[in-house]
């Protein structure tokens, strides 16, 4: 176990770490120069009592929560790693100008993820612990997206579903890191790529960038099998307000559907999320 | 430029005891909005400050309401007065994206009630409003600094609601930023946003105030996050 360089790795993502433990950091800094073997037996519970008291939390909790960001990567990351191992699925001047910078970008999360909850002293859910469908199959390789690695029609929908999906699952876990300068800044951040790919995906299937619902159904996708990765997205109501009855350009009083839905993206839990995956993306 | 960093360190201390101080309140500090009226004298138009966004998360929240005004205020420009050899397909992309900061600006507004801050006015002098490429670049800084200004103050926000509002709205900007990032240049919608683990970077309150104050004829500050214009 080396101390210091969990320290350092903290700092990377954290640079006020030293602030939020001090003056906790000095004494672990001088445990070495007195050498104590039952200081240093003592450091794990240490660090723990630390880790809570800079940031308010248990680790355990946020790093569940990583845990569950890092599965969701993992299947984005294999997701696009086979689309663009796919001889002749993604054409080319699209891969070199959207998807290669999709692929890096959700590679990286998958590393930032792991060094993270490395870090924070959890262990990162191993990628060999789980198995992939994407054709939603749940194993069988034959589901209802059965041509995904074929048909670069299919690849976008599902793209433009796991990264709609995605904003939606980490937008869902914000309240579980209230509070957290760190993870939850970065978790943020990295909520805001997931929507800028899905910006981008839809941008390149000719859909709204925004997820426009009607009041009746929040998948504009024209994809019904699909339609619970968008349940929710029809919701108009913020905070008790109800976004249809305030101003807009067009009226004094009211403002579109297709606005109010689409100006704000909804959350979905964990348990919603893995409920959407497993079974059929995520092998059960 | 010593003053500058200074002022910076400062916000960031100060955010952090708030913060902690705010977490000592625990559950106590979830309330309803338009019931923190002793923050109201903070917004007092005065001679010295201009408008101050107030403290805690009503002051987050009107940090976000001043940054929605100037957008909706900038798109409401640019429709008004579209571009040159702006696309029909531009013109309904970029009408949504108006359409969306007016609506934030609205919800904003009647969700902090008395507590809300004045109506902010613009002054986009510095944006040449027939030109595409002014216009969009302009988009794309409001846009990215949006999404900064949220996800950095993201971890300041006690109330959980507001916190999965402001996320709500976040991916909302991020998505539009990347979309205007595509029209300027297909491809960049990450460009010069992410830092090396793919993560979009974030901002402080006291780094994206000077920022909107450019475009603002009447400054607001953020005392209680260490900013005065």
């Amino acid at each position: 176990m080396n101390l210091f360089s969990i320290i350092d790795e903290i700092e990377k993502v954290d640079p006020d770490f030293q602030d939020r433990i001090s003056p906790r950091r000095d004494a672990i800094k001088n445990i070495t120069s007195f050498g104590s073997k039952v200081a240093v037996a003592a450091l794990p519970f240490a660090l723990g009592t630390i880790f809570k008291k800079a940031y308010g939390q248990t680790s355990t909790s946020v790093v569940s929560v990583l845990n569950f960001a890092l599965t969701l990567e993992y299947l984005e990351s294999t997701f696009y790693n086979q689309g663009a191992a796919a001889s002749g699925l993604i054409p080319s001047a699209d891969y070199n100008t959207y998807f290669k910078t999709v692929q890096g970008d959700e590679n990286a999360h998958v590393t930032f993820l792991q060094g993270v909850i490395t870090s924070l002293g959890g262990t990162p859910v191993a990628e060999s612990s789980l198995t992939f469908d994407l054709t939603a199959g749940n194993g069988s390789g034959k589901g209802p997206f059965a041509d995904v690695l074929t048909n670069y029609q299919t690849f976008l929908a599902v793209s433009q579903a796991f990264e709609d999906t995605g904003v939606r699952a980490y937008k869902g876990q914000a309240g579980n890191l209230l509070g957290n300068q760190v993870v939850l800044t970065a978790a943020l951040g990295i909520h805001a790529v997931e929507a800028r790919h899905a910006s981008t995906v839809r941008y390149i299937r000719g859909t709204t960038p925004w997820i426009t619902s009607t009041a009746a159904l929040g998948n504009d996708t024209g994809i019904s099998l699909v339609n619970g990765n968008y349940d929710g997205e029809q919701n108009i109501t913020q905070l008790g307000i109800d976004c249809t009855t305030l101003p807009s350009e067009e009226s004094p009083s009211a403002t579109l559907v297709s606005v109010a839905t689409a100006a704000f993206d909804e959350p979905l839990t964990m348990t919603q999320v893995l409920a959407l995956l497993v079974g059929s993306f995520i092998v059960s | 430029m010593k003053t500058e960093t200074e002022l910076k360190n400062g916000g960031v201390n100060m955010a952090r005891r708030s913060f902690l101080r705010y977490a000592g309140a625990g559950a106590a500090a979830i309330g309803v909005l338009t019931a923190a009226s002793s923050c109201h004298k903070d917004h007092n138009v005065t001679a010295s400050v201009g408008i101050d966004i107030g403290s805690g998360d009503v002051g987050i929240l009107n940090f976000a309401y001043a940054l929605e005004q100037l957008e909706a205020a900038f798109y409401i420009q640019v429709i008004a007065t579209p571009y040159s050899g702006m696309t029909s397909a531009e013109l309904t992309g970029l009408t949504s994206i108006r359409d969306h900061e007016v609506l934030h600006r609205e919800f904003f507004k009647k969700a902090l009630g008395a507590a809300a801050i004045p109506a902010l006015s613009a002054n986009f002098s510095a944006i040449n409003f027939t030109s595409r490429a002014s216009v969009l670049a302009a988009a794309a800084a409001f846009e990215n600094t949006g999404v900064t200004a949220y996800d950095g103050a993201g971890y300041l926000i006690v109330n959980p609601d507001y916190l999965t509002v402001a996320g709500k709205i976040v991916s909302v900007e991020a998505r539009h930023a990347a979309y205007i990032a595509n029209l300027i240049t297909p491809g960049s919608f990450v460009a010069g946003q992410v830092d090396t683990n793919a993560v979009n970077v974030s901002a402080t309150i006291a780094e994206v105030l000077p920022i909107a104050n450019t475009y603002l004829t009447t400054k607001v500050s953020a005392k209680s996050f260490n900013y005065v214009a």
